[in-house]
């Protein structure tokens, strides 16, 4: 569904992706794995055209999208939904407006059908009854909720998660991976995360993958990612998998 | 040749810049004539760059006619021309400080704002939610603001000669005692046509530079707390420099 062939990125001088080629299977919960700063948001927000590549492809279906822009960029886009590091809720509207938003902007929805889609929606991220909130009331798991029901409101094909329990308790941070998960079983729908918790993602996760050099060094089932003998990649998912457990966190 | 070649690399990025700013402003506008168009949107932006500017227009307005009548009252005086103090103060409203200054207020409470808002929507990734959504930021959040500013500092333009007219009228009639028939006859006697849209031309071009300049710093904020503060300090200052260079060509054009 979403492949990249030969991904190249740089900041200025600073190489980021040094080519990458990944495919994303549909239906599927991909999550990509590497080290803070290894360029994981990068390559995901690729995957949506907010990001172009210096060189290489990013094909979404049969369009390859590295180089759109304006109105078929946006219909390449139409399947998507992204739920951003910090929930991108807008301010100036209540939780309740934030979620109806795409249905008003995109679909031209009006009246009491975008009312019980939004509820219908807040009440599975449980947050019923919050809509009259605005984003600054709420907690920092509340508007990762937000935002999930902002992201499936519009019953996408495919959504993008970037880091999305970053900054939240281990409670939190496991009530909204259940979530994910139970929102992609039920809808179905392909999901690509950027995720640091490890080991927490090996048990939500059909496929793993891992950015470390600017390339992906591995993309495997969780079962066989964890099974892998290479010494820098056990590293790595070892001591995240220390750091995570209970209790020994120093913070 | 280091400092030649410095100077070059300087002088291409400000071309380049220059360039980048010119396609913002006209793809915003070529969005603005797309569907769905942003009605209430440009009816929002109007009542936050218009109506809540009015108080501080008024307030400047006043105090800027009351300082011209009195500098004028004192000059005129010495030639036994107190008569003409009308003139004078709605000659220099109309023509130069009404769009001037009410531009330079505008600036300093809605551009600046404009920047910081977009600025902050940029940094906390909520433009880059729009692009997502497959809804055009220029369209959503720019297009409104440049036909807002465009249409309200017009109006708050007239306000502002209007007021100021007012004010030296307070001073030089209520205060130092010049003829109430004199201070308006002279005004309608001096000022013409060709002041009052020469006025209203200058502010439609200090709209569009507020918020043409204001909303491109925001738009292109960098991801920091200090980016954003840059920014906003920037677009005050392009702005107001812009506005100010613009008016001395724009007036030897109309004069």
């Amino acid at each position: 569904m979403i492949r990249l062939a030969g991904v190249e990125k740089k900041f200025g001088k600073q190489p980021v992706l040094q080519g990458v080629d990944l495919a994303i299977p549909a239906g599927k919960l991909t999550t990509i794995i590497g080290g803070s700063g290894s360029g994981k948001s990068v390559l995901l927000k690729h995957m949506i055209g907010l990001i172009q590549p210096d060189r290489g492809q990013v094909w979404v279906g049969d369009v390859e999208i590295s180089r759109l822009s304006g109105k078929r960029l946006n219909d390449v886009r139409k399947p998507f939904a992204m739920l951003f590091q910090g929930a991108a809720l807008f301010d100036s509207l209540s939780v309740f407006e934030n979620v109806a938003f795409p249905l008003r902007e995109k679909l031209r929805i009006k009246g009491p059908e975008v009312a019980q889609r939004v509820e219908e929606r807040l009440e599975q991220v449980g947050l019923a009854g919050m809509g009259h909130k605005f984003p600054a009331e709420l907690s920092g798991g509340m508007r990762k909720r937000a935002g999930l029901a902002r992201a499936l409101v519009m019953e996408p094909e495919i959504i993008l998660f970037d880091e999305p329990t970053t900054g939240l308790d281990p409670l939190l941070a496991k009530s909204i991976h259940d979530l994910i998960v139970t929102m992609q079983r039920r809808f179905g729908f392909t999901a690509v995360m950027v995720s640091h918790e490890i080991p927490e993602i090996f048990g939500i996760s059909d496929w793993v993958a891992m950015l470390r050099n600017g390339k992906i060094v591995l993309m495997a089932t969780a079962a066989e990612f964890q099974r892998t003998t290479d010494p820098e990649i056990l590293e790595f998912i070892s001591v995240g998998g220390t750091l995570a457990l209970p209790g020994s966190s120093a913070g | 040749m280091h400092v030649i070649e410095q100077l070059g690399q300087w002088a291409v990025s400000r071309v380049q810049e220059m360039g980048r700013m010119l396609m913002f402003m006209l793809s915003a506008f070529a969005w603005l004539v797309r569907p769905p168009f942003r009605f209430y949107q440009t009816m929002k932006q109007l009542h936050f760059i218009g109506y809540k500017s009015t108080f501080v227009i008024v307030l400047t307005a006043g105090f800027t006619g009351m300082v011209l009548a009195l500098q004028g009252y004192y000059t005129l005086r010495k030639f036994g021309s107190e008569g003409l103090l009308g003139s004078a103060v709605a000659l220099s409203m109309i023509r130069e400080l009404g769009p001037v200054l009410a531009a330079l207020m505008v600036t300093a409470r809605a551009g600046s704002a404009m920047t910081a808002e977009i600025g902050i929507m940029r940094i906390t990734e909520q433009i880059d939610a729009l692009d997502t959504m497959a809804i055009n930021p220029l369209q959503y959040l720019i297009a409104p603001k440049l036909v807002a500013s465009v249409i309200g500092v017009p109006l708050l333009v007239a306000i502002f000669d209007v007021v100021g007219i007012y004010g030296g009228s307070l001073v030089g009639v209520d205060l130092l005692g010049v003829s109430e028939g004199a201070y308006w006859n002279s005004i309608l006697s001096a000022v013409e046509w060709k002041d009052v849209y020469g006025g209203i031309l200058k502010s439609f071009c200090f709209g569009l530079i507020i918020s043409w300049v204001c909303c491109y710093k925001g738009f292109n904020t960098n991801q920091s707390a200090e980016g954003l503060g840059r920014a906003t300090t920037e677009a005050v200052v392009l702005s107001s420099v812009l506005i100010l260079v613009s008016d001395y060509f724009l007036t030897s054009v109309l004069l």
